[in-house]
């Protein structure tokens, strides 16, 4: 009887041991196997609140804790910053160039290089593009459809800068966030998607 | 000599309609694999003709050139020892080629480390021929030593085409690989958030018109696995599973990968358990 209880205590114990030392052996696998090349330094594997949390395939199943997943999408919402000069549409001509570019952050990319959005790799977005991923929803018609009004024109800037303050796990990068995407590159991608004479919203 | 004109003109033509089909923006994500268009593509849509051409250039594929130079460098002797690698263990015994392939990465008992084709082929040509294995790793895709590894890996990797891909996880190591490897295919990190889950753990899912393979499940696995190594067209070069990877570490905007490191052969025995069951169709050609 005592063993019984004996083994079940150890067992309970052995559980979060084992996957403590789990985790070292995995930490210190990512280290020793990686290194910096260029703008691509070894801080990059560091992982913030949000990949972190993201990185549990059960949570990609949705068992993740919803409370923790509301936490950091509160987080991540506070530190977007609207648009200083109050300006949230620029030119769509130019926005369709940054959609199309996927460039930069990469080891054999140049600090100085604009980076692009890369929005085509994984949105539908001007019909006359043919070339289009399917990770992210079809954005053809984006305003004509939702309308061009403050709401949606907030919501679409904050969407860009810092999707995980709606979407913890969203697969969209915080183009904002990490610096991926200058302020004037933003203002003219949300121009592609809510200027009326924007293509996409013929 | 024809033939070599007949290659040269494959390359060219698939090097020209590919780019036509592709844009210069760079897909920023991982794309181990890119599975062939799914059956339910329309005739005619751009992914349908891409497999269409695909599957039209097939008979010829320039991995052939790389699979001569390696069954050369295979049986001649060189390095400090001056020996050839046809001692080399790769798992199924000194000199054994056939059907390795399909059962790598396995434990070593000798090395006592999972390793797959490439960190193997590196460990026999220091064992057996007296080459550095730092200066190897330290190396560049497509030159120097790690170049003639290449060859060989095309050679070896031949030699399991159509077979049936069984990895095993009966070795306490092979199972830890596989668990750490599941975990590094799901850990998101970067400027992007990328992991390699962000595009390959969804079915029918693309990047641009390239396909991406679910490689969580087995189906998919078995395509992105089954296929690579591969001679990649847009690059006119033999890519190995490890400059594979390489170049998804890049896309994915994390740092770079050493060579033949731990991560590489966990993420790699991650994919090929995944894929058991599947054949083996490396060679393969790719975009």
């Amino acid at each position: 009887m005592n063993n019984k209880y004996l083994i079940t205590a150890v067992t309970l114990l052995a559980l979060p041991i084992g996957s403590a030392l789990a985790d070292a052996k995995f930490d210190k696998m990512m280290k020793d196997s990686f290194q910096a090349n260029g703008i691509a330094t070894l801080d990059r594997l560091n992982q913030d609140a949000a990949q972190k949390y993201c990185s549990d395939p059960a949570t990609l199943a949705g068992k993740g804790d919803p409370k923790r997943a509301e936490a950091i999408q509160k987080a991540n919402m506070a530190t977007i910053k609207q648009p200083a000069s109050g300006k949230y549409i620029g030119d769509w001509k130019t926005g369709e160039r940054v959609a199309q570019s996927g460039r930069g952050a990469t080891w054999t990319d140049k600090p100085e290089a604009a980076n692009g959005g890369g929005c085509y790799n994984c949105h539908q977005i001007n019909k006359a593009e043919v070339s289009y991923g399917n990770i992210g929803p079809s954005l053809w018609n984006y305003g004509k459809l939702r309308g061009y009004g403050q709401e949606v024109v907030t919501y679409t800037w904050n969407r860009i800068n810092n999707s995980k303050a709606y979407n913890v796990c969203s697969n969209m990068p915080r183009f904002g966030h990490f610096n991926l995407l200058t302020e004037k590159q933003m203002q003219d991608v949300m121009a592609l998607l809510l200027d009326p004479n924007s293509p996409v919203n013929q | 000599m024809r033939q070599h004109w007949i290659y040269g003109a494959a390359i060219a033509a698939t090097a020209v309609l590919l780019q036509a089909c592709t844009t210069p923006a760079e897909a920023p994500k991982k794309a181990v694999a890119p599975a062939p268009a799914s059956p339910s593509a329309p005739a005619g849509a751009p992914t349908a003709e891409i497999e269409k051409y695909r599957a039209m250039i097939a008979d010829g594929n320039p991995a052939d050139l790389y699979e001569m130079a390696g069954e050369e460098l295979w049986k001649k002797k060189m390095g400090p020892m001056n020996a050839s690698l046809e001692k080399c263990d790769l798992g199924m015994g000194p000199g054994v080629i056939k059907g390795a392939y399909a059962v790598l990465p396995k434990y070593f008992k000798d090395t006592n480390k999972v390793q797959d084709l490439e960190s193997r082929i590196v460990t026999c040509m220091e064992r057996l021929q007296g080459f550095d294995s730092k200066e190897i790793i330290k190396g560049t895709f497509g030159r120097g030593q790690r170049k003639d590894v290449e060859a060989i890996v095309a050679y070896v990797v031949a030699d399991s085409k159509g077979m049936t891909i069984k990895v095993s996880t009966k070795h306490p190591k092979e199972k830890e690989m596989f668990e750490l490897g599941k975990k590094s295919f799901f850990y998101q990190a970067g400027p992007m958030d990328f992991s390699c889950a962000s595009c390959h753990a969804d079915p029918g899912k693309r990047i641009r018109l390239q396909d991406l393979p679910n490689l969580t499940e087995q189906k998919g696995a078995s395509l992105g696995w089954g296929a690579w190594p591969a001679y990649r067209v847009s690059s006119g070069t033999f890519w190995t599973m490890q400059y594979r990877l390489n170049d998804c570490y890049r896309q994915q905007r994390f740092p770079e990968p050493i060579y033949i490191s731990d991560d590489t052969i966990a993420v790699s025995m991650y994919m090929a358990v995944m894929a058991n069951g599947g054949k083996m169709a490396a060679p393969g050609l790719k975009r």
